[in-house]
């Protein structure tokens, strides 16, 4: 096996135009990084910009501002209320000359609008907190640490959290009287803020149609109702302070107020305490968008290195210096993936470096193994992929219609999902059931359930995840070799 | 190894068309078996099946006594050239050859060597799609010597070259058999085969229609007719009828005798005292005797062809 190896390795590298080939597609990544660097907006920057974005503990940047009616909690304690109402309020983004936003009336809540208890270090943004809540369409949720989500039960309306030691426990009940354990999270010791807040989402529709995308959107206000409200444990009592955690960050942001009403408290304000977006701005990934021409054009070399045989009739010698056809196409598959794999390493690690030379760190933050994982993921989707594009020039035996072929199984797919040619839906399945799901493995900003935002193709979220769509990928590959090494024992050379 | 190859009964169809029909022969070490018949006889296909590069519907192909397809390394024991044409023309001559060779564990040093042996050591490193169709050969070649094979076949080999190359080509392969090595040449010409093939397969419409060494073959073909020329007609008509031959004149002063050896005539016109100015012996070629075995399947394509 070794030499048969050797064999189709010098049968590569001894036809110039193939390694050019190898030149060219690895050239044209590092371009398309180039351009995709040089192409990025860099007004990002100040206040309220991505850079200056507080961190949940594993670094994902997080907004954290909202309407706060607090109180100190030094020590253990527990805090209750009933949160009889929540609603909200889109706001028609401003156009120029309209200085003030109109608001429109609107029947519901944003799906994520939140209202409920927090116990939080402090009234810096940013700073740890668990907190229990009534959201718009969501039922109760206990959420801490920005990224950490526990769904509660689904019609409560009355809240509580107890603060004992180092841990913090979120209850639920819709009659006050009888409770349900959320969950519970560790939050330090120490002198803490405690109270009820209110935060929402800005409204957003999105839209993906066939040829194009729209995304309408604008801030909201979400107007929670209390009642009920407790507050018993060490350092508690006293007034009820209101704060507008995270307001200097974002000075667009509709004033947070606070009314009493006897023992009925409405807080009114904007802003979220989540996960930031990462799909609509600049994504690590972006400087690897050339993958997909080094992998069209290595997969053309995938399907000549075995097409060219058949043309011209090699492929009987090939035969007959190794009888056994399935062990040559397995040294063929080798010996390409093994090109190709190193090409599409050294491709994607050279498109990475130049584009984060020029453009900085300037995007939707990726620590080491994710990078890693782009990279070398990426450069395996090129040689599968290339492997796919042999087994099916070996069924097809005909360069043109094997290229052809190629192209509408990988790369069409990915262009027409990625540039948001097909609507999202459409882009769903094709991106799960064709090897263009692979392109997974470049994904790097995350999925938040408790985030609405477009989970589509076009904004760099796959259906599937990275190994999932990679499965896919090496699924098809194995069909296609099991397919070709039949046929090549079958049919006469 | 038992330097031979043994043909047994090969069948093959491709849809209602026969392209093997019961071809059984063997080839022989130590000499240049010709491998001859019309086009679409079947002989490449043989070749093919042979290399277990085709199957068959029926029949066995032994190499040294082995299927080729249970051969570790083939061409250590059969080295073959089939199409010289069957090559990427952006590789170089002896990139071609070098991957053969790796396929087989041999070192690059043998691809220098068999260059070398079929003269083409100075164009080795040229790109073989700049190569004339006798470079090709002479490549084609060389990659059926890179594993010192005991069993050689080549398919056409005498296609495209030019005089010096035939030359050439009927000597190397004179010599290779020599060696001891069992030599399958086919070809369509019969001529380019003349003092170079020991021995003879005939093959027409998938099977084999004379399996003979080519002194038996040309004997057979040439009838004992002595071509006399005398002024002396009568008396030697009357000398030679009296021993027994047929005697037909065909011109004024020259005579055709039958069934007789030329040596015969002589001793008998002599003894009668008959002058004769000239005495030929007339023999086949081997093309004509070989157009003799394949005139009914040429004559059988042609019909079909007609219809």
């Amino acid at each position: 096996m070794i030499g048969l190896i050797r064999a189709e390795l010098t049968k590569f590298r001894s036809v110039r135009g193939w390694l050019i080939g190898c030149g060219i597609a690895a050239v044209l990544m590092v371009l398309l990084a180039v351009v995709a660097a040089a192409g990025t907006d860099a007004r990002v920057g100040g206040p309220g910009a991505r850079g200056a974005l507080p961190r949940a503990s594993d670094g994902t940047p997080v907004l954290d501002g909202f309407t706060f009616l607090q109180q100190p909690l030094d020590g253990d304690g527990t805090l209750t209320v009933r949160v009889p109402s929540l609603t909200g309020v889109a706001l028609r983004p401003p156009t120029p000359g309209d200085s003030v936003p109109d608001e429109q009336e609107q029947a519901t809540p944003e799906p994520w609008a939140k209202a409920g208890l927090i116990i939080k270090a402090g009234t810096t943004s940013g700073s740890a907190y668990t907190a229990v809540m009534v959201t718009g369409s969501h039922g109760v949720r206990m959420q801490h640490d920005f990224i950490h989500d526990l769904a509660g039960p689904t019609d409560a309306r009355w809240l509580r959290l107890v603060r004992s030691g180092g841990t913090v426990t979120a209850y639920a009940s819709s009659d006050g009287a009888a409770w349900t354990t959320v969950g519970s999270a560790p939050l330090a010791t120490g002198a803490m803020s405690a109270g009820i807040f209110v935060a929402t989402p800005p409204h957003q529709e999105y839209e993906q149609f066939l040829g194009g995308t729209s995304v309408i959107g604008g801030g909201a206000i979400a107007t929670g109702t209390f009642d009920n409200l407790t507050a018993a444990g060490i350092g508690a009592g006293g007034d009820w302070n209101l704060v507008s955690v995270g307001a200097d960050d974002s000075p667009n942001r509709p004033e947070s107020t606070s009314t009493r009403n006897g023992d009925t408290f409405v807080l009114r304000g904007g802003g979220d305490i989540a996960p930031v977006d990462g799909g609509t701005g600049p994504k690590l990934e972006q400087l690897l968008s050339g993958g997909f021409m080094a992998l069209t054009v290595l997969a053309v070399l995938g399907v000549l290195f075995v097409t060219t045989e058949f043309r011209r009739g090699m492929v009987r010698t090939t035969f007959a210096a190794t009888p056994s056809r399935v062990r040559v196409l397995a040294a063929k598959s080798v010996v390409l993936g093994a090109v190709t794999f190193a090409v599409g390493l050294v491709a994607s690690t050279a498109a990475l470096l130049v584009g984060t030379a020029i453009r900085g760190s300037n995007h939707y933050p990726a620590d080491a193994l994710t990078q890693v994982r782009i990279v070398v993921g990426t450069a395996a989707l090129i040689a599968v992929a290339t492997v796919l594009a042999l087994a099916i020039g070996t069924i097809l035996r005909r360069g043109a219609g094997a290229v052809a072929a190629v192209v509408v199984l990988i790369t069409l797919p990915y262009i027409l999902s990625a540039a948001a040619v097909l609507p999202a839906a459409t882009a769903d399945w094709v991106l799960r059931i064709t090897p263009a799901a692979a392109f997974a493995v470049q994904q790097t900003v995350p999925e938040w359930p408790q985030v609405d935002q477009a989970y589509t193709p076009a904004f760099g979220f796959f259906p599937l995840p990275a190994w999932g769509g990679f499965a896919v990928l090496c699924g098809w590959t194995a069909v296609a070799l099991v397919i070709a090494a039949a046929l090549l024992r079958r049919r006469d050379a | 190894m038992e330097a031979t190859i043994e043909v047994n009964d090969l069948r093959k169809a491709y849809g209602s068309t026969v392209a093997l029909d019961g071809m059984t022969f063997t080839v022989a070490p130590g000499r240049v078996t010709a491998f001859v018949g019309p086009n679409g006889a079947g002989k490449s296909t043989t070749m093919r099946v042979v290399l277990g590069l085709d199957r068959v519907d029926a029949g066995t192909a032994l190499v040294g006594g082995r299927p080729y397809r249970s051969l570790r390394t083939p061409l250590r024991h059969v080295g073959a050239l089939l199409d010289a044409s069957a090559l990427h023309p952006a590789r170089s001559g002896r990139d071609h050859l070098l991957w053969q060779a790796h396929s087989q564990g041999l070192r690059g040093q043998r691809v220098d060597e068999v260059l070398k042996l079929t003269g083409l050591a100075d164009v080795g490193r040229r790109r073989a799609g700049g190569y004339s169709l006798g470079m090709r050969q002479r490549l084609g070649v060389a990659g059926a010597l890179l594993g010192d094979p005991p069993v050689l076949m080549l398919d056409e080999p005498f296609n495209g070259l030019d005089p010096e190359g035939i030359r050439w080509m009927r000597g190397f392969l004179r010599a290779l058999a020599a060696e001891g090595r069992a030599v399958l040449v086919s070809s369509h010409l019969m001529s380019e085969l003349q003092d170079t093939a020991g021995h003879l397969v005939v093959v027409g419409r998938g099977k084999v229609v004379a399996d003979t060494s080519v002194a038996d073959l040309i004997a057979a073909a040439s009838s004992d007719r002595v071509t006399l020329r005398t002024v002396a007609r009568t008396e030697a008509m009357t000398a030679l009828a009296r021993v027994g031959a047929t005697v037909a004149v065909t011109e004024r002063d020259t005579l055709t005798v039958d069934g007789l050896p030329a040596d015969r005539v002589v001793t008998v016109l002599s003894e009668a005292g008959v002058p004769f100015s000239e005495i030929a012996a007339h023999r086949a070629t081997l093309e004509e005797a070989y157009m003799e075995l394949t005139k009914d399947a040429v004559e059988f394509r042609a019909t079909e062809v007609a219809r």
